[in-house]
């Protein structure tokens, strides 16, 4: 066991867990942050998306200790009244249907939406295809980020 | 519509235990505090029968209990906004709770079969309306004036002549005090003001901002967490463990053995994980240990097996077919499906001296109650289910064998603990689509007539693989057969999204395309006009709706442009009735480089009347989604009774880049509405199937249509 100091959300939040604990654990069962999802284990699904240092990356494959001093943004530290464009054109399209892998796919798109704030349908496919969908809202995920692309700031 | 209310006057019920001065029906005075469910269960627990649908706050707030579970039907969403159509309250002013399990007030509280709405329809209505008429009652005492000159508007009761109002709020107290009327006026639908509409779903704020809602979200103070090791293949048992190692790493507990579950239990996941891989475990054969080889050979034999059950017969097909001018026959096979959710199973249990207290995603909490209080020999009324969104089923959650361990775990750790399962637990863990393979001949005469229809349907675990023989096109054919017979498999199956139906409408529509070709004739005109032959001489029971199939059959011919040779565009036809609802789609296909691309699937849906607009298109894009990503790569294999993919990376399914436009029309018929879940799914793969025929000139009979065919189909999406 070891104790690591972590950024979090804008603030510093300890853990004491062994070093090869992914991210997506320390977040959930040391931390109370659920808002990260365990979909597979293996990085295939994106539900465990969060930033890391403004990067989309699979907290379920991310040993805490290879994280360090990076700042950490998880869903639940997005925006503060989860007004993000990206979360408000989320609400808005209606895209969820379970919703267990929304927070993954909205961590992306906002990750995606700043670097390309204006995709071609092309952009979007390639920035999102490495996320699993099993309700098959794919359609309103595209539309949702077309309409969050006219409100980024 | 006038229509007899379930209510007499013990069934309101009153929430004044709890609060000293409300009421509950009902009407509560609680300033719309969040109920959880053991002060619900304690309300609830001083009446009998009751179907316990809202409360309204004195500040107006209506607090409406969504019985059913939601698992991303958006059950939670539509049921609510029954009721508030007809309690004629505005949508602002409503808040959405989970009901706790409790059948003998709720009934039905199953995610499953796409049978909520048609089962609540009319209950949910009759409950917002009794609600309205005992608040008009109220006003129309205070103002002593006729109730049948009293109105309401948007959570008002206005009484026009005097201009006088009272707010809902204003006039709960009183309203619990009237008594509940034996029949209300439910609305006619052209005053509809909410159902019909684009709602947004009740969670929407909670799933943007990663809320805990879910069954892997719960934590308590003190709780375990727990894997299970469970056999890596169908057909073996446990014959020993050694957990030395695993009971020695960091924040283990323990580890238990039970039945053939060796149960690690710790405090986090991770270090659950980790000691579960260190276990040292022997197993041993308690059943023949299959692989899809030996299925595939299963198969033939089943085909030709004299054992089949007959499941419909109509005529004389053998003589039909002696006689024919013509015999056309096709067989189509699918393999087990993973239902996959995103969130993978899991469940809290909790069992003292004196409960069993369970919380966690089900959509069929009554057999989790039952079965749980069986296992534990205990009264069911001593157990409590709690119901979470799920995030995700597909049916694989009607079972209760993820909850009945969790609670048999508790009983032996004496400890509250959650079991949870990886995702290749998950995937390997059985329950699946059962495979199946169907024989389909056709018996012409002369003038193309179809004079016999025999189906045989093969399958693992399946029981009925015909489901009981009654789908189009039996009742259109004079002479029909058909059969089934079932292989035993220690490999276990359950229900998967429109069980049976997702793949025998597949093999159903390909062949009556392959009719269709036979006998010269256009794919819609050969429907149409079996159609027409069930309506004028039809053959034995007939149990779809002629009319709304031949609309629904007409709607998406029209809106897809059928038959009118788009240049360069192959269409498939495909059409279903499942689930009580119809649903017709066209495929569209281009050539790329003389590779097929689809490019658009129509659809034409007959759910009857349209509860959330949003919900209804969501699960309706989504049907075709899930349809077209099963039918193009769903695979799971086997291999010496285990499976031989166990994750994403081995188990394919569709993603974004993938998904084809989706073009959704639906019938305004009127008629109350039936479910949305699963109808839309069956019919896909027939219309790409059919389309991809025109396109190539191959028909492809076995799913995955990836298997085999990689090099043609490798940018079909």
């Amino acid at each position: 066991m070891a104790n690591f100091s972590l950024k979090i959300n804008g603030k510093t939040l300890q853990a004491d867990v062994t070093p090869d604990t992914p991210l997506l654990w320390v977040l959930r069962d040391h931390l109370g942050l659920l808002g990260t999802k365990y979909g597979c284990g293996i990085a295939a699904c994106g539900a465990c998306t969060v930033h890391v240092d403004g990067e989309p990356m699979r907290s379920c494959s991310l040993p805490v200790s290879t994280i360090a001093n990076a700042k950490i943004t998880t869903i639940e530290g997005l925006s503060e009244k989860g007004d993000h464009p990206v979360q408000l054109a989320w609400d808005e399209k209606d895209v969820a249907q379970c919703g267990y892998c929304q927070a993954g796919q909205i961590m992306t798109a906002a990750a995606f939406l700043k670097k390309n704030p204006k995709p071609t349908d092309e952009d979007i496919d390639m920035a999102m295809s490495s996320h699993i969908c099993r309700c098959g809202t794919y359609h309103r995920i595209k539309d949702a980020i077309k309409l969050a692309s006219t409100k980024m700031k | 519509m006038k229509t007899s209310t379930l209510y007499n006057r013990r069934d309101f019920l009153r929430l004044s235990a709890l609060s000293g001065s409300g009421l509950f029906l009902g009407f509560n005075l609680l300033p719309t505090a969040k109920l959880d469910a053991a002060v619900y269960d304690a309300a609830l627990e001083s009446t009998f029968n009751f179907n316990a649908y809202m409360s309204i706050g004195i500040d107006g707030i209506v607090t409406i209990f969504s019985p059913n579970p939601e698992v991303g039907q958006g059950i939670k969403t539509s049921f609510p906004m029954t009721v508030a159509e007809e309690l004629d309250v505005d949508w602002a002013n409503v808040k959405v709770e989970q009901a706790p399990l409790d059948a003998s007030r709720f009934e039905r509280q199953v995610a499953g079969g796409s049978g909520s709405t048609p089962h609540s329809w009319k209950r949910l209505r009759q409950a917002g309306a009794t609600a309205r008429q005992m608040l008009m009652e109220a006003a129309a005492n205070r103002w002593k004036v006729p109730v049948s000159e009293c109105s309401t508007e948007k959570g008002v009761v206005i009484h026009k002549s005097s201009g006088k109002r009272l707010t809902y709020g204003e006039l709960a107290m009183e309203a619990n005090k009237i008594t509940p009327p034996k029949e209300v006026t439910l609305k006619d639908r052209k005053d509809f003001k909410l159902i019909g509409t684009f709602v947004k779903g009740v969670d929407n704020q909670a799933i943007i901002t990663g809320k805990p809602l879910f069954g892997l979200d719960f934590y308590r103070e003190g709780m375990m967490i727990a894997m299970l090791q469970r056999p890596p293949a169908f057909g073996l048992k446990l014959k020993s463990v050694d957990s030395a190692a695993a009971k020695a790493m960091p924040g283990i507990m323990d580890v238990v053995t039970f039945k053939n579950n060796v149960a690690v239990v710790g405090k986090s996941t991770w270090e659950v994980k980790k000691a579960r891989e260190v276990l040292k475990i022997e197993w041993q054969e308690d059943g023949k240990l299959e692989s899809t080889d030996d299925h595939n050979r299963i198969f033939k034999e089943l085909l030709n097996s004299d054992k089949a059950e007959v499941r419909r017969k109509d005529g004389d097909t053998e003589g039909a077919f002696k006689t024919a001018a013509k015999i056309i026959e096709a067989e189509y096979q699918c393999p087990f499906l993973s239902h996959s959710p995103m969130e993978p199973m899991n469940f809290f249990a909790h069992v003292t001296a004196d409960k069993v207290e369970l919380i966690g995603p089900t959509q069929n909490p009554s057999p989790v109650k039952n079965d749980v209080a069986k296992l534990l020999n205990v009264s069911p009324d001593k157990v409590t289910v709690q119901m979470t969104r799920m995030g995700g089923g597909f049916g694989r959650r009607l079972k209760s064998d993820f909850a009945l361990e969790a609670a048999e775990l508790s009983s032996i750790i004496k400890a509250p603990v959650k079991v949870i399962w990886t995702r290749e637990d998950d995937m390997t863990g059985g329950s699946y689509r059962p495979a199946c393979r169907y024989r389909f001949r056709a018996a012409l005469d002369k003038e193309g007539n179809i004079t016999a229809f025999h189906l045989r349907g093969a399958s693992i675990n399946a029981g009925d693989s015909t489901r009981g023989g009654n789908n189009f096109p039996v009742g259109s054919i004079p002479n029909v057969l058909i059969d089934s017979v079932d292989h035993k498999s220690a490999i276990t199956t359950g229900p998967w999204r429109a069980p049976i139906t997702n793949f025998l409408a597949f093999a159903e529509q390909s062949f009556l395309d392959q009719i269709a070709e036979a006998t010269g004739k256009d794919a819609v005109q050969l429907r149409l006009e079996l159609l027409d032959k069930a309506k004028k001489s039809p053959t034995g029971a007939i149990k779809y709706d002629i009319d709304r199939f031949k609309a629904v059959i007409q709607l998406a011919a029209e809106k897809s442009g059928w038959g009118k040779q788009k240049k360069g565009v192959f269409q498939g036809f495909s059409v279903y009735f499942a689930h009580a609802s119809y649903v017709a789609q066209v495929a569209e296909m281009v050539k790329v480089k003389g590779k097929p691309v689809l490019k658009k699937i129509y659809c034409a849906v007959d759910c009857g009347i349209v509860v959330n607009k949003s919900g209804a298109l969501n699960q309706a894009v989504g049907s075709v989604v899930d349809g077209l990503g099963h039918a193009m790569y769903g695979n799971l294999s086997f291999k010496n009774g285990a499976p031989e993919q166990s994750n994403f990376n081995t188990y394919r399914l569709i993603r974004l880049n993938e998904i084809p436009d989706v073009e959704v029309h639906f019938v305004d018929n009127g008629i109350d509405p039936t479910g949305l879940g699963e109808p839309v799914l069956p019919p896909l793969g027939g219309a790409v199937a059919n389309a991809l025929y025109k396109a190539t000139g191959k028909r492809v009979n076995n799913q995955p249509f990836m298997s085999g065919n990689d090099d043609l189909l490798e940018k079909m999406l």
